[in-house]
């Protein structure tokens, strides 16, 4: 109610705006609903809320956030390609989910349903330790892992989820054997981490950034070295091919016109390489990367293969 | 003291004005069922960024604390929790005023929301960093037994009838495992139906067995919804003090179990009432009169769910993990604020802190005038509007709260389905609140227990995982055993003094 006042009202002062200066504007000449599909306060809120003001500032209009949680996401995809296909109503993506999803249950569109236009970040999977942990470094806590196969706990957000996908490609690569436990959420997870309940956690590096001094990372599923934590080495560094982590991307209804497609992602594009942008986004311990709307298909389809092996060996385990 | 400069700040002209805002605000969201804390705060997040983060924070913090105040109006007036955490204030708070005494009932609630609001705030300023160790102590096993014990509450509620209340708690329970479980991933009961994956909703499932079954009988009986009161009788604050000063003891003990409740990340308001209401009926001398009007239910419960406002910022400044949902919408805006939350928070950013949890405990303070005259007018609108008109608003109000929880027609389908249940139960006398209390808790003990049995596996050790290395849990069991077992004991001392007078 309250969501669409603030919408109704700002169009309204776009109105007024767009009165006194061009009478026919260029797309978009109306605020844009963005839908998060998960509660506020999560990754892809905080992101969204990162795009927000530098949305306004580039394309001249508003980014209205709206939320609509249930199922993991899925009664906001399921839902996607029902709103109209004019560029007004933007959904946020996340993976592995729209991927694993449609292999593991039946919630109600499949991965090629969704359109996306733009992937602008990822939140990199890290093995998380309490500050007190006996384990310095990903060797000690290989080697205690390695010592009792199956003893070591780690915690992490939901089952089939990224983490619980971080956690058996790292068993793949290292050949060490953890026992997986999930959390309803993130929040719960790391209270287990910092209480001892767990011996690890998966997170990802905002999670790390959140917690500061409490907890070590010993290694993050990156490329290189994040700006926020010059001294945590990548997987890839120590031997291990784990890069990788939620992505988040925007997608829009299958009906959506091309040019509009593109627009938006050169819109996302353009926000994505605003340096204060990405100051801001890498202090708060996101990576950037920019897969726009040319190369999202293609993209996508090498995820799938990824995450359909993953998706084999996670349902196989269960 | 450098900390009562804060206060001054907190006492600025401004911080005043969006404090007084705030809750005015939240109270309202929070007394209409399904606008709930978290959405409200959502919605104010980006105009807190035009403010100093003070000042956005001490908006964002009244709004909450409103919320979970007004939360009280909708179940004393129309036996419908506004929020979750005002399910147990249903129970002795909608008898009261089905007896005339439902002014009274909205000012003792007001008195006990803010000495909880206050005293969670009280805590919060002093103990932080103490009080946040709670969180971290209490793992998945402790869960499980603070679910366990909420559950006890079963057969207390339903004394007399406890058969009944087991079938609802079972109903319950089985109604909380439908969709895709957290442990395991698993699709349960949901009949191939996709909208069920997501599960039974709390707050749809609570609107429609509480509030529909009133409805229909609202529409079946004659006669007005709520007695009139006598004319002029005001707020009945000193009476409602005197209540409060007498059974001050309860007051407190609720206030403090709902500060630490609120600190634990996934417990809540709910199960914060309903423990203290559990322990405040346990302890009190009129007993019998619990569930069907007793003033000491009633603050127990709102003193505990407000108490949960101050505690759940405890691990959400100190650890940076968001205590109770609005907590982590607010993380979420101190973030894209740029500020960092977690130990070191109180000295480097302590002037927005200590600003911040003065602000709060002000709101919490202003809640008294703001409560009483939002109440009363809520109260006499609820007496004051005929029938024909209150039952299509409330109908229609249902409708509006189940679809603003996820802005999805699913949940109001679920809300409808289960108030027909709900009433068709009712009716057979099974009564809701065992339900609920199967739904809200049986995820909590569900998820605990496995996640034991998986931790203990891992380690070879289940037992002293479950019970026998957690100091903690012995605690909850024994409060589980006396409980249960004391209502047992005192029914066949009874019976036995019975058997020698005859």
């Amino acid at each position: 109610m309250h969501i669409r006042f603030t919408a109704s009202a700002a169009g309204l002062v776009a109105l007024a705006f767009g009165l006194a200066t061009t009478p026919a504007a260029a797309f978009p000449d109306q605020p844009i609903n963005y839908i998060i599909p998960f509660d506020p306060g999560g990754e892809s809120d905080v992101s969204a809320r990162f795009q927000q003001p530098y949305f306004s500032k580039i394309a001249g209009q508003d980014l209205i956030i709206q939320y609509l949680p249930g199922a993991g996401g899925a009664s906001a995809w399921s839902g996607l390609n029902d709103y109209e296909g004019d560029g007004y109503t933007i959904m946020g993506t996340n993976l592995p989910h729209i991927i694993l999803q449609p292999l593991l249950q039946d919630p109600g569109y499949e991965t090629d349903d969704i359109v996306n236009v733009y992937i602008f970040h990822y939140t990199p999977d890290a093995l998380i330790v309490a500050a007190d942990s006996p384990h310095e470094t990903l060797e000690d806590f290989l080697a205690a892992a390695n010592e009792a196969p199956g003893a070591m706990t780690v915690s992490g957000s939901g089952t089939n989820s990224a983490n619980d996908v971080a956690n058996q490609l790292f068993e793949n690569e290292t050949g060490a054997v953890l026992t997986y436990i999930p959390y309803p959420g993130t929040a719960p997870s790391i209270t287990a981490l910092l209480g001892g309940e767990v011996d690890a956690a998966w997170g990802y590096t905002t999670v790390a950034a959140g917690q500061g001094d409490q907890v070590r990372t010993l290694a993050v599923a990156m490329e290189e070295r994040h700006s926020l934590f010059p001294d945590v080495p990548t997987f890839r560094e120590l031997g291990y091919e784990i890069v990788g982590g939620a992505y988040r991307g925007i997608a829009v209804p299958a009906s959506t016109p091309e040019e509009t497609r593109q627009e938006l992602s050169r819109l996302i594009g353009e926000i994505n390489a605003d340096p204060d942008f990405i100051q801001q986004m890498e202090e708060a311990g996101f990576a950037l990367i920019d897969v726009p709307y040319d190369e999202a298909a293609d993209w996508m389809e090498e995820r799938k293969a990824f995450y359909g092996e993953i998706a084999e060996q996670l349902g196989a385990g269960r | 003291m450098e900390i009562f400069g804060f206060l001054g700040e907190a006492l600025s002209a401004q911080n005043l004005m969006f404090a007084l805002l705030g809750v005015i605000g939240g109270t309202v969201i929070g007394a209409l069922p399904g606008l709930s804390a978290t959405m409200a705060i959502a919605v104010m997040v980006p105009f807190t960024f035009a403010l100093d983060p003070a000042s956005g924070l001490i908006m964002l913090g009244a709004i909450y604390t409103g919320a979970i105040y007004g939360g009280a109006f909708a179940a004393i007036l129309v036996n419908t929790p506004g929020t979750p955490s005002a399910i147990a204030t249903t129970f002795d708070g909608y008898p009261m005023a089905r007896r005339g005494d439902g002014d009274l009932a909205v000012t003792i609630a007001t008195i006990a929301s803010v000495t909880g609001g206050l005293v969670g705030g009280i805590l919060l300023l002093t103990l932080s960093p103490v009080l946040a160790q709670v969180a971290l102590r209490f793992g998945s096993t402790e869960y499980f037994w603070l679910a366990v014990l909420g559950l006890t509450l079963i057969a207390v509620l339903s004394e007399g009838n406890l058969v009944k209340g087991l079938m609802g708690a079972c109903l319950g329970l089985l109604l909380s495992m439908v969709g895709v479980a957290v442990v395991g991933g698993d699709v349960r009961f949901t009949f191939g139906q996709r909208e069920l994956l997501g599960g039974v909703g709390i707050i749809p499932a609570l609107i429609g067995l509480y509030c529909i079954p009133v409805l229909i009988d609202m529409v079946a009986r004659p006669g007005q919804h709520l007695e009139a009161p006598a004319a002029g009788r005001g707020f009945r604050l000193a009476e409602a003090m005197g209540i409060a000063i007498r059974d001050g003891w309860n007051l407190l003990r609720s206030s403090v179990i709902g500060t630490v409740v609120g600190i634990l990340p996934g417990a809540g308001g709910s199960i914060a009432s309903l423990v203290a209401y559990s322990e405040a009926r346990r302890t009190a001398r009129n007993q019998e009169e619990y569930g069907k009007g007793a003033s000491g239910g009633l603050l127990s419960t709102e003193s505990a769910n407000n108490a949960t406002v101050g505690g759940g910022f405890i691990p959400t400044l100190v650890l940076g993990i968001p205590g109770t949902p609005p907590d982590a919408v607010i993380l979420g805006a101190l973030l894209v604020q740029g500020i960092r939350t977690g130990p070191a928070l109180f000295e480097t950013q302590g002037q927005i802190v200590y600003t911040f949890i003065f602000g709060l405990l002000i709101a919490t303070a202003l809640m008294l005038p703001v409560g009483l005259l939002i109440g009363r007018y809520a109260f006499r609108f609820i007496v004051a509007t005929p029938k024909a008109l209150l039952v299509p608003l409330i109908a229609f109000m249902t409708v509006l709260g189940s679809f603003a929880v996820h802005n999805h027609p699913n949940d109001v389908v679920v809300m409808v389905a289960m108030g027909i249940l709900g009433w068709l139960l009712n009716r057979a006398g099974y009564g809701p609140s065992p339900i609920v209390l199967g739904l809200v808790l049986g995820q909590i003990a569900e998820q605990g227990f496995v996640r034991a049995w998986m931790i203990g596996g891992a380690r070879g050790d289940f037992l002293g995982q479950l019970i026998i290395n957690r100091p903690i849990s012995w605690a909850i069991v024994a409060l589980i055993l006396v409980t249960v077992c004391l209502p047992l004991v005192k029914s066949i001392r009874n019976r036995r003094a019975e058997g020698i007078r005859r």
